[in-house]
This record gives C-alpha cells, sequence and structure tokens, in this order.
C-alpha cells in the first residue's frame, strides 16, 4: 500500500538495527543496565507491539511505555460519570469504540448499553453532532477524551453546533494534555529514563518547541516520533545518536507531518472553546495540576457536566493495581502483582490493560512472553517470603 | 406410463395459497390460512422439491439416498442475524444457505439437505422477504442443496429485529474421510483460499456511516465444490475450518489450542485486499479478526501442500489461495506473526468485537 508499505520495508529496518546495535555496544551505561526510552503516546505503544519491534533491539534497549492512552488514564470515577449521563432516559450517549469496554466502578458502557442505555459508537464527534441534529427530540452527549490530538474535532465541532444552534448537543469533556504529565512523571524519583519518544499527533497540533524543557532543564532527549515502524526505529537511531554525541536536545524525526509552530488554527478553536482546569485526576498517576481541560463559561450551554447532574465521585483505584509505577516505567508490565491473573483482558482491574493501546493489553495479546513461566516465578517468590500476602 | 408409476418422489400439489398484502403481519404466524398462503407462495414456490412439497411436519429422507455418498452422516446448525439484510455482494438469505453448507462441507462431507426456519417481525415488507428467499434458492442450487422443511414465527414488532433465519443441515461423509484439528502435525502448511476480511468490511461499510467509499463486496460463496477439489488433490488434508467470525485469527488459535502446537504465520503471505489494508489501517482494525463468509483455513502436510494450493487456484472459489504459515512444535497453543518487518507477535484471540481506536 502506498505512503505506508515505504515505512515497513524490513532491509531499511535491518540496516537501522545494525547502528542502533553497534551504538549500544559503544554506549557504557548498557554495560551497566538496560538503556530505557519512554513513548509517550498509546499508538506508539500500539505499533511497538503490533511489529514486535522490542524484539528486534539488542536486549541493552528497553521501552517505557507512558501515559498516552487517553482511554487508559481514565479514571474510574469519570467512566461512572459517563455511565450515568448514558442511562439518563432522554440521552443518546455518543462515544469513540474504544471507550466502550473501559470499567467503572460497577460496569463498563458496553453492560449499560446491554441494560438498555442509548450508547452509540462514532468515528468522530461531527458523526455525534450529526445524529443530535436528526433527533431534535432527544439529548446527545458526546464523550469527549484524548490529548490535543482529539481536542481540536471537539472545539471545532462545538464551534459548529454554535453556529448552527443545535441546542440538544453537549459533551462531556475528559480532554488532557499532555506537557503537565510528561512534567510529573519527570518529578517522579523513582525515574530513570534516558530518553523519549515524544508523541507524533499531538506535536502535529502543538508543534515542537513546547518540549525544549525536557531537553533542557530534565536533560532528557528527545525525539519527535511517527507511527511506522521504520518511524520508530529511525527515532531510537536518533536517541542513540544524541547519547552517543553527549547531545540534549528536541529533534524532530516525524518531519513529514509535524511542524515546529504545530498547526495554528487547531489551536486557535482549541484556545476559543477550552480552558484550563486547576486540575484533573489520572488513572495510575494521581491528581495533576492543569492536566485537563474544560469548556469556557461562553460555552457552558455545550458542557454536559453543567448541564446534567453527574456523580462526581472520586474512586480509587483497586489496591493490588500497579498501573502507575508501570506507567512510569518503574515496574514492566508483567512484573506487575495482579498481571495474568485477576488482571486480564477479559477482566480488566487496571486501565492498561483495557485498550489495546494499553502497555499490559499490549503485552499480554503481542508480547511474546511465556505467561506460565511469570506466574511460576512469582508464585516461587510468594513461597519464598513468608511474609508476603497472596494477591 | 411406466416411467410415472416407478418414480418414487411424490407428485408436486398444485398451489393456490397466494399473499396479497404488502407486509407481514401477526396472522402470517397464526396457524391459519394466511401462514398457509404465506409458506405455500413464498417459500414452497421457491424451494419446489418433491420432499417440501409433501408439506407434512417433516422431511423424510431415505436412508439409501444418504448411505450412497458415504459412511458418516454429518449435521449442523447456525443462525443468521445480521445486520444490514442486504449488504454489497450478498444478503442474509445467500448467507443462511452458504454459512450451513461450508459447516457441512468443512468435515469433507457432501451437504445434501437443509432446514429452514425464519423468524419475522411484524410489518416486514413481503417484497423484501421474496427477495432474500429467492437468493436462498439461489445459492442452494449453486451449493447443490436442497431446502426441504422449514418453519415460520412472526413476533410482535420490537421482539425481532425484522428477519432472523436458522438453517438445519445435513450431509454425508465419504468413507476415508478424516478431517480432524487432532491431526495437525507440526510441519503442516496453512492454506486461505482467498483474501480474507471481504465480509467483514463489506458489512462494517453498510453499517456504519464511515463517509468513505469502499469498493468491498462479501465474500459469501459455498465451499463446498472447492474441498471436493482439494481432497482429490490432496485426500489427507488434515484439519479444515471455515473462517467466519472472528476471522482467520480466531480458527488459527482454535487449532493451535486444540491440537497444542504453534501456528506460525508470514504476514508477507496473506492474501488481504488493499482496501482492506486501507480501511484497517485508517480505523487501528485487523483484518485477520474480521470475519469471513467464503473462507476456508486448511493444515495439509507439507508434501502434498503444492498440489493443494495448485488444486484451490485452479477452482473459481480458490483463485487466490496461498501458503500463508506452517505448524511448528514452537510455544504450544500459540499463533505467531512473523510479521513483514522482521518481528514477532502473538495473535492472540479476541476478548469481544474489534473496537476502532481512538486516535
Amino acid at each position: 500500500m502506498k505512503y505506508v508499505d515505504e515505512f515497513r520495508d524490513p532491509a531499511k529496518a535491518a540496516a537501522l538495527l545494525k547502528e542502533i546495535t553497534s551504538l549500544a555496544m559503544r554506549n557504557p551505561v548498557c554495560a551497566t543496565r538496560p538503556l530505557q526510552f519512554m513513548e509517550v503516546c498509546g499508538g506508539h505503544t500500539h505499533s511497538i507491539f503490533k511489529y514486535g519491534i522490542e524484539q528486534m533491539l539488542p536486549d541493552s534497549i528497553e521501552f517505557v511505555h507512558g501515559p498516552g492512552c487517553p482511554v487508559c488514564v481514565l479514571p474510574m470515577g469519570r467512566v461512572d460519570d459517563c455511565i450515568a449521563l448514558a442511562e439518563h432516559p432522554n440521552v443518546i450517549f455518543a462515544t469513540f469504540g474504544d471507550a466502550m469496554r473501559v470499567p467503572g466502578s460497577k460496569k463498563t458502557l458496553l453492560q449499560a448499553k446491554a441494560e438498555g442505555a442509548d450508547v452509540r459508537m462514532v468515528y468522530s464527534p461531527m458523526d455525534a453532532l450529526a445524529i443530535a441534529r436528526n433527533n431534535t427530540g432527544r439529548a446527545v452527549v458526546f464523550f469527549a477524551l484524548g490529548f490535543e490530538t482529539t481536542m481540536p474535532s471537539t472545539a471545532l465541532t462545538i464551534l459548529r453546533a454554535e453556529a448552527e444552534r443545535i441546542d440538544n448537543f453537549s459533551v462531556f469533556c475528559n480532554h488532557i494534555t499532555i506537557i503537565p504529565t510528561i512534567k510529573a512523571i519527570l518529578d517522579s524519583p523513582e525515574i530513570t529514563l534516558d530518553g523519549f519518544l515524544g508523541p507524533g499527533h499531538v506535536s502535529m497540533v502543538i508543534g515542537s518547541g513546547t518540549y525544549e524543557f525536557i531537553a533542557g532543564h530534565y536533560r532528557k532527549p528527545l525525539v519527535i516520533a511517527g507511527f511506522e515502524p521504520l518511524d520508530i526505529l529511525q527515532s531510537v537511531w536518533m536517541l542513540m545518536r544524541q547519547l552517543e554525541d553527549g547531545r540534549c536536545v528536541v529533534e524532530n524525526q516525524y518531519q513529514r507531518v509535524v511542524h515546529d509552530e504545530g498547526n495554528a488554527r487547531a489551536l486557535e478553536a482549541v484556545h476559543t472553546v477550552f480552558q484550563l482546569r486547576p486540575f484533573f485526576e489520572w488513572r495510575g498517576l494521581g491528581s495533576i495540576d492543569h492536566s485537563g481541560v474544560q469548556l469556557r463559561e461562553t460555552y457552558a450551554r455545550f458542557d454536559a457536566e453543567k448541564k446534567y447532574p453527574v456523580p462526581n465521585l472520586k474512586i480509587a483505584d483497586p489496591k493490588s493495581c500497579q498501573c502507575g509505577e508501570v506507567l512510569k516505567g518503574a515496574i514492566r508490565p508483567w512484573q506487575c502483582k495482579v498481571f495474568g491473573t485477576a488482571c486480564t483482558p477479559e477482566t480488566p482491574l487496571g486501565s492498561l490493560m483495557v485498550s489495546s493501546e494499553g502497555a499490559c493489553a499490549a503485552v499480554y495479546n503481542y508480547g511474546l512472553i511465556d505467561l506460565g513461566q511469570i506466574l511460576k516465578q512469582r508464585a516461587a517468590a510468594v513461597d519464598a517470603s513468608p511474609s508476603a500476602q497472596p494477591v | 406410463m411406466s416411467e410415472l408409476i416407478t418414480r418414487p418422489e411424490p407428485r408436486i400439489r398444485q398451489r393456490s395459497g397466494r399473499i396479497s398484502c404488502d407486509t407481514i403481519t401477526l396472522a402470517h404466524g397464526g396457524g391459519g390460512k394466511a401462514m398457509r398462503d404465506l409458506i405455500e407462495d413464498v417459500f414452497c414456490g421457491a424451494f419446489a422439491n418433491p420432499i417440501l412439497a409433501t408439506l407434512e411436519d417433516q422431511a423424510r429422507v431415505p436412508l439409501a439416498e444418504l448411505a450412497k455418498w458415504g459412511n458418516r452422516l454429518a449435521f449442523t446448525t447456525d443462525s443468521y442475524v445480521v445486520h444490514p439484510l442486504f449488504f454489497p455482494g450478498g444478503d442474509i438469505g445467500e448467507l443462511a444457505v452458504n454459512g450451513t453448507v461450508n459447516d457441512l462441507a468443512v468435515s469433507g462431507a457432501r451437504p445434501l439437505y437443509l432446514s429452514c426456519s425464519v423468524i419475522l417481525e411484524e410489518g416486514f415488507p413481503v417484497a423484501d422477504l421474496r427477495r432474500i428467499v429467492a437468493s436462498m434458492r439461489r445459492a442452494a442450487q449453486a451449493a447443490g442443496v436442497h431446502i426441504v422443511t422449514g418453519d415460520t414465527k412472526v413476533v410482535e414488532r420490537g421482539a425481532a429485529d425484522k428477519l432472523f433465519i436458522n438453517t438445519t443441515g445435513i450431509g454425508v461423509i465419504p468413507a476415508g474421510v478424516d478431517i480432524a484439528v487432532t491431526r495437525a502435525r507440526p510441519g503442516d502448511k496453512i492454506l486461505v483460499n482467498g483474501y480474507i476480511g471481504d465480509h467483514g468490511v463489506a458489512i462494517l461499510a453498510a453499517r456504519e456511516d464511515l463517509g468513505l467509499t469502499v469498493p468491498i463486496e462479501s465474500d459469501t460463496q459455498p465451499l463446498n465444490g472447492l474441498i471436493e477439489t482439494l481432497l482429490m488433490a490432496c485426500p489427507s488434508v488434515h484439519c479444515l475450518r471455515d473462517a467466519t467470525r472472528g476471522g482467520i485469527a480466531t480458527v488459527l488459535n482454535e487449532f493451535a489450542q486444540s491440537a497444542d502446537l504453534c501456528i506460525n504465520l508470514n504476514e508477507t503471505t496473506i492474501p488481504v485486499r488493499e482496501a482492506v489494508r486501507g480501511l484497517s489501517e485508517t480505523l487501528g482494525l485487523d483484518p485477520l479478526y474480521f470475519a469471513n463468509e467464503g473462507r476456508l483455513v486448511a493444515l495439509v502436510p507439507a508434501d502434498c501442500a503444492a498440489a493443494a494450493l495448485a488444486a484451490m487456484r485452479a477452482h473459481p472459489a480458490g483463485t487466490h489461495a496461498a501458503i500463508i504459515g506452517e505448524v511448528s512444535d514452537g510455544p504450544k497453543g500459540s499463533v505467531i506473526m512473523h510479521t513483514a518487518f522482521g518481528g514477532e507477535r502473538i495473535v492472540d484471540m479476541l476478548v469481544g468485537e474489534q473496537l476502532p481506536r481512538i486516535c
């Protein structure tokens, strides 16, 4: 397929891998521990597993799967709010597909739908607006979520609803913003990251300049990466080159899509419609200041949180769930106490097991790991330490 | 004259029942004249065959008629609830015949007789019903089977979604044919008979308002002719299954788990149409999990793989057949994809439906 297969060329991959391997052999850190690169974006996590990139890299390079799966970091309380909205008798609740299976404290949207809630899967917020246009007697609530990637389309949909005076449309806004979260991760004491693969689609909107503090203040190199497997390998190679040269800068591998200044029109729509929230709750990471957005007062009539009563309860993550540690790279997915036992894609306990972009689901579904072996090792560890409580 | 006397089939009765209204009402399920008119006009007229024409409560099939085809009966049932009822490349009627024919055929059986049980929602247009029944007739003719018994029920509006069909089929497995998942062996080659995912994509495109033009038609087709050809070229076929819901990924996982072996797939050899790939890339879906309605997966011993492939390609239902991988004694119960990019990944069973990714 044109414009896709060029970025999946195995011969070019082999050449890049050879270079990466020799750079790793020369890197003094690799002699003591693996280098850890965090891919911030869930789309990267998905590609890494789909193409088996991690197994192709030398053992001395590890990916840490970051917080960039918007479905995964949504706290349980917000999912409960969604379900409360969806169960409102006059509401048609429109959502992206992969949000349907995210567990709230009692059920998922898929279960609410089975019980009679009118939940509809859409591919874009404009589809939700079309539903509102065609169902004037019903109230349509769009479940808006995602980073800066999906924020502009929600903003433009609200502006369109305003222009067309469609007043039976509103948005349950769960948009989040990536920068404060990367900062929170970098401030966390358990971090040993050596570099970042910067998000591709987010950067297409916000530009590349925003990440300067990561290289400047935190001294971590960052390469904005595309989503095809060669994009990812080339970005790893660029990070390795920076380490070898002793440089620490923001570089842009995804130049065919990302421009330094971002997308001015998208940003303008976002700023017109949204303002930062004082804080927003992230599943696994807790509350992070200025990490979410809400609709400005001018657009309050499109704000589902203002139009309908929502429970707005804070629900703690299950105690045994270690999603936060996985998100920060402190442990690998299969090192979590409940991975593959209490927490599986069938019965996800933690958010990272839910979406195919979630690190745990990706490892479970695509990873070449021997689950039996891991469970045996875990059982042996529990036997060996009498104080340890089985999970 | 003597020819008339020795003919075993009962004479087809002249029918007088005709349906005059445009929509199905509860009266058509009431057991009275309206129901009889519906059955005689719509179903018997289309499926016309001597066994059905007796209109007894059951089809009566002489055992000798079955025994001449082999020594074991194959018996299967399936219900069809597809939405929309009509889609590019087919409709629910064609699906209901081909699906059951294929479930029989993958045992190596010759499919012979089908039942047809229809649940109608009141208000369903009679013209649509005729169209669906006509395509069942065409599909049955194409597959060489007879629809010999049936049932109709009409339920109140809202109690069913327009029309559901159940078909049950019987066929006969020739002596000596032994196709079973337990026969898979390391070294077996894995074959598919053509492009995967066409049906799933055709339905997705017909169902969702994607705003995309997808030039893909359902692959619904009977597989019994192809399987007969395959068995002639390679009588020792180990395993056969038609890859319907859950796609070829699900069938391969069933093989890997039941046979406790490892399935290795080679991504570059799996036939996927450009448009199916494109839609999958756009929506973040995987063609391996898309439904098919005329695709089989076969495990054959390596020494007859080339003959099996050539035979399949020579048949119209297998023009784009390919060898897509092989069985090994690697990690037991797993399906491993060797990606075109040079990596490896597990291809697992789906938990639920495939859901498009957000971004």
